[in-house]
């Protein structure tokens, strides 16, 4: 059995608790690494991050880029929205088709 | 140009050639594969997009409930509500084969059966926007889950998609034309060595009948 684990800052993160997942509020870049590396060995499934966050950890995610599991996903934080976690999907489709045909206008 | 040095046996010559019918079924069939991963990737980024879109929009508009939720109550109180969750989710992975990429397959199991089993704490003490906040967040767990499932997807597929490309690629411009060219160039040996022993058969033919009837003197 899995876990959904959910990391980011406590502000942008502690409704997610209520709803049954486990929340792991980071204060530094350092301590989200740690946490982070540990939730990926720790059998979690799905691994929600603040789009700040993600930034961070940026070379930890791209080690898990090929596993199914943890399936890292990006997630707006309280303080607004990045547009990181758009670029992820627009990147694939730039990885797979060679530039960006379907996304790009806008 | 045969770049590479080649023997131009004949043996040589088969083996290029079987090399070259493999090479072309391969290209064939990696070009199927291509175009299929495409054409569902494709239609599989499109939902993706539209998910994160949504999802996107959920958790800001859930986050704008919470900002609400916690003006209204003390900071300690807030925590203390949220500090026990009664629900937890578990996560089944499965696996999917899409030509033969595998992407994930994720379902979930609540602990308690009842989806509404959210609020973890009594209502007495806690202002009624957090339960608004709460349910909205509620709302888009279900679309944040498929948006976890496509996302991945997405991922795999786009990484697999750009190996076969560059597999296709290498075979049509480099592989298939090489083999031709060695090919040819082994065709052509064999022919010329052929050619050149014929010339020599005659000359040594020549040549003995000159020794056998001396043409040369009888002439002069």
């Amino acid at each position: 059995m899995y876990k959904i684990a959910v990391l980011g800052d406590y502000d942008s993160i502690y409704g997610f608790a209520a709803l049954g997942l486990d929340i792991c509020p980071v204060n530094s870049p350092e301590e989200a690494k740690k946490t982070f590396v540990q939730l990926a060995e720790a059998k979690t499934g799905i691994i929600y991050v603040t789009e700040a966050l993600a930034a961070v950890l940026k070379h930890e995610i791209d080690r898990y880029k090929d596993a199914i599991v943890p399936t890292v996903i990006q997630i707006p934080g309280i303080s607004g929205n990045t547009g990181a976690g758009i670029d992820g999907v627009k990147k694939s489709v730039e990885q797979a088709v060679g530039s960006d045909i379907l996304f790009g206008g806008n | 140009m045969a770049s590479t040095q080649v023997t131009p046996t004949r043996m040589e010559l088969t083996r290029l050639k079987k090399k070259l019918v493999t090479a072309t079924r391969g290209h064939k069939l990696l070009k199927d594969k291509r175009d299929e991963l495409m054409r569902q990737f494709l239609d599989l980024v499109r939902e993706n997009m539209a998910l994160r879109e949504k999802v996107e929009a959920g958790i800001k508009a859930a986050n704008k409930n919470f900002v609400i939720a916690r003006a209204g109550m003390s900071g300690e109180v807030l925590k203390t509500a949220l500090m026990m969750p009664k629900q937890s989710v578990e996560l089944q992975v499965g696996e999917r084969n899409v030509m033969s990429v595998d992407i994930p397959v994720f379902e979930t199991k609540t602990r308690t059966a009842d989806a509404n089993d959210i609020y973890s704490y009594g209502f007495a003490f806690t202002s009624s926007d957090l339960d608004g906040a709460v349910k909205s967040l509620a709302d888009i767990l279900p679309d944040m889950l498929k948006l976890a499932e496509t996302e991945k997807a997405c991922q795999l597929m786009a990484s697999e998609i750009e190996k076969t490309r560059r597999r296709v690629n290498a075979l049509e411009h480099v592989i298939i034309p090489e083999t031709q060219d060695n090919i040819r160039y082994i065709t052509m040996k064999l022919d010329e060595n052929e050619r050149s022993s014929q010339i020599r058969l005659m000359k040594v033919k020549d040549m003995m009948l000159e020794d056998a009837h001396h043409y040369k003197e009888r002439q002069a």
